[in-house]
């Protein structure tokens, strides 16, 4: 019974990081058609400017909501900075070309990207803990759960609400989902297509930075974070299915739990059992479980 | 023949000749590059579908460990074989997975591929008895009971890396040529057209990802000869991606672009990890990035513009 409640607290803990960091690669890819492999360098740039954060706050004294605002504040600048320096710097060179080769692109900025960090930061690693420790923890029947964690669950719960009401509510999401439809009948109808996609991945950076930043206090900082991230998120997201924030929820909590599971009963498989579950799920939706059908062009 | 050929074997025969010539370290590198051109050989492959593995180090990897087993566990060491078995090894694991696979196009492809050197990459971590990260030796091959030492070693492993070589880019030449080949191009274009005369684009695209998934096995397998081990980092998804790059780089155009790009990747990789370590990653990508802007179909359309021009010059 405790295995089974740890499992789930620690699977739903799990999920929620990997929600915050599918989102905003999921919400790219539903309106740009980009898997963007830049969004692990967005998470790392996120992670490394929240460390930074948190080393200023920590020597001012001010209280630690402050501190953790200042940290996730400074992460989203950073990610706002890098997409529009990607976005109007580099992919509106390669919107059109085929899929793969933009993949392609966001491949070779996510290279470069990695050794600007270690121009930046340089190679050692940062501990960002202060505000994990700050938090505090409180014991639930014989189980310890840290309040950080708590909170970590309530940021990705308010995500999903957040984006659920902006893409129904709103009239950016509702021209944003017009272009997800079909981003030449949208342009036909004079939605601003390029003012979309531009605005959709800044939001999508700052949600990778947002990412980074909220995960900093619980990892050590430190060089190749973005590697792992960029894998898993695309897992999470293959599983929902692309460009689906439903469908990246149910993804983040599938592999949340059975990660959890796995590690509780068989750590042996718990480095393999998310791409497992992924193939698992893709052997019988090919294209995940949230996802519209496509018509065949001829 | 060909001018392509001629062209090709006269350089395969300055290979052969230049080896007892060269510094030890020039025919290593030299190795492995041909070793990792091979996989790069079977990238092409799949790139003149239009489609991109991310997870070609799942073959690779496979390759090297079959080899490293069988020294282990059988006690095989005759190189021939060992290569032989890497390359069938790779070729089973891409029958099986090429079921799964060849349904998917594009960035789907790319990434379920990717997610299944993860899986592998994820279990030999875990494998203690493989020494988990930090991998194992393989133990010195033989080749047909000549046991060679230290520079004759890295020679006969040369040689022999050289000659597998010229034999899979003869072999896939004239896969590029027959029928088989030739359809990469309409499926590329448009594939449910293809369907409609009458080919199953399914069955070739399986076909196409066994003969990378083959050829990629015999580059692992002779990498791990060369380098005397192996260990999980051959699956991750970064040894994938640097074989992309290559891929990209050298252009679809040609067999021989996959050895000349791979040796030159090599040769830069070398120098600029020596020279400017903090800022190789930065290199690599820009060069990817300059590439894909300016020279689409990679460095080997450079000749053949340079050939077209020539011939268009001289009526």
């Amino acid at each position: 019974m405790l295995t089974a409640f740890a499992i789930l607290t620690d699977g739903l803990v799990y999920a929620a990081y990997l929600f915050i960091v599918a989102i905003g690669l999921t919400l790219i890819f539903g309106v740009m058609k980009i898997l963007n492999v830049t969004h692990g360098s967005f998470y790392a740039f996120g992670a490394y400017g929240a460390a930074t954060a948190v080393g200023i706050y920590a020597e001012s004294g001010l209280p630690a909501a402050v501190g953790f605002l200042f940290m996730v504040g400074l992460a989203m600048a950073i990610g706002l900075v890098l997409g529009i320096v990607l976005e109007r710097g580099l992919l509106r060179l390669v919107y059109g070309r085929d899929e793969v080769v933009v993949v392609l692109v966001t491949y070779a900025a996510f290279l470069i990207l990695e050794d600007v960090i270690v121009l930046i930061w340089g190679p050692r690693s940062y501990g960002a803990w202060q505000p994990m420790v700050a938090a505090g923890s409180i014991d639930i029947g014989d189980l310890t759960l840290s309040n950080y964690d708590i909170i970590l669950v309530l940021i990705a719960a308010g995500l999903a609400a957040l984006s659920y009401w902006a893409l129904r509510f709103t009239r950016y999401g509702r021209l944003l989902t017009a272009v997800i439809f079909d981003r030449e009948t949208a342009a036909a109808f004079g939605v601003n297509v390029t003012m979309i996609y531009t605005a959709t991945f800044l939001i999508g950076a700052m949600l990778g930075t947002l990412g980074g930043a909220v995960m900093a206090p619980k990892i050590s900082v430190t060089l190749g974070i973005g590697v792992e991230v960029i894998v898993l998120a695309f897992a999470v997201v293959a599983i929902g299915g692309m460009g689906s924030v439903e469908g990246a929820l149910i993804g983040a909590l599938i592999v949340g739990i059975c990660r959890a599971a796995a590690v509780h009963l068989v750590p042996q498989i718990e480095l393999f059992v998310i791409y497992g579950v992924m193939a698992l799920v893709l052997v019988v939706r090919p294209h995940g479980l949230f996802v519209r059908a496509q018509p065949r062009k001829i | 023949m060909t001018r392509g050929t001629l062209a090709g074997s006269l350089l395969f025969l300055l290979a052969v000749a230049a080896g007892p010539l060269l510094p030890d370290w020039v025919v290593s590198l030299a190795t492995i590059a041909f070793a990792n051109a091979l996989v790069v050989l079977g990238l092409i492959v799949l790139w003149r579908v239009g489609l991109v593995s991310f997870g070609q180090a799942l073959y690779y990897c496979v390759g090297a460990y079959m080899v490293a087993l069988m020294a282990r566990w059988v006690g095989l060491t005759d190189a021939f074989a060992l290569v032989l078995l890497g390359g069938i090894g790779a070729g089973a694991v891409a029958f099986l997975v090429g079921f799964l696979i060849a349904r998917y196009r594009e960035i789907f492809f790319a990434m379920l591929s990717l997610a299944l050197s993860m899986i592998l990459y994820g279990v030999l971590v875990k494998t203690e008895s493989l020494g988990s990260t930090d991998g194992f030796t393989v133990s010195q091959p033989t080749f047909l009971g000549y046991a060679p030492h230290q520079e004759q070693l890295g020679l006969a492993l040369y040689w022999l890396t050289l000659g597998i070589g010229a034999v899979a880019a003869l072999a896939i030449g004239a896969y590029f040529r027959s029928v088989a080949g030739a359809m990469a191009a309409p499926i590329r274009d448009n594939e449910i057209r293809v369907e409609f005369l009458g080919v199953s684009v399914t069955r070739l695209i399986h076909a196409k990802v066994m003969i990378a998934g083959v050829l990629g096995g015999l580059g692992g397998a002779l990498a791990a000869l060369t380098v005397g081990h192996v260990d999980p980092n051959m699956a991750y998804w970064t040894t994938s991606g640097s074989f992309v790059f290559v891929t990209i780089l050298a252009g679809a155009g040609s067999v021989a672009a996959a050895f000349v790009g791979s040796l030159l990747f090599e040769v830069v990789r070398s120098f600029a990890v020596d020279l400017m370590p903090q800022l190789w990653q930065m290199t690599l990508g820009s060069v990817l990035l300059l590439t894909i802007l300016f020279l689409p179909d990679g460095l080997g359309s450079l000749v053949t513009r340079f050939a077209t021009r020539e011939k268009a010059k001289a009526p």
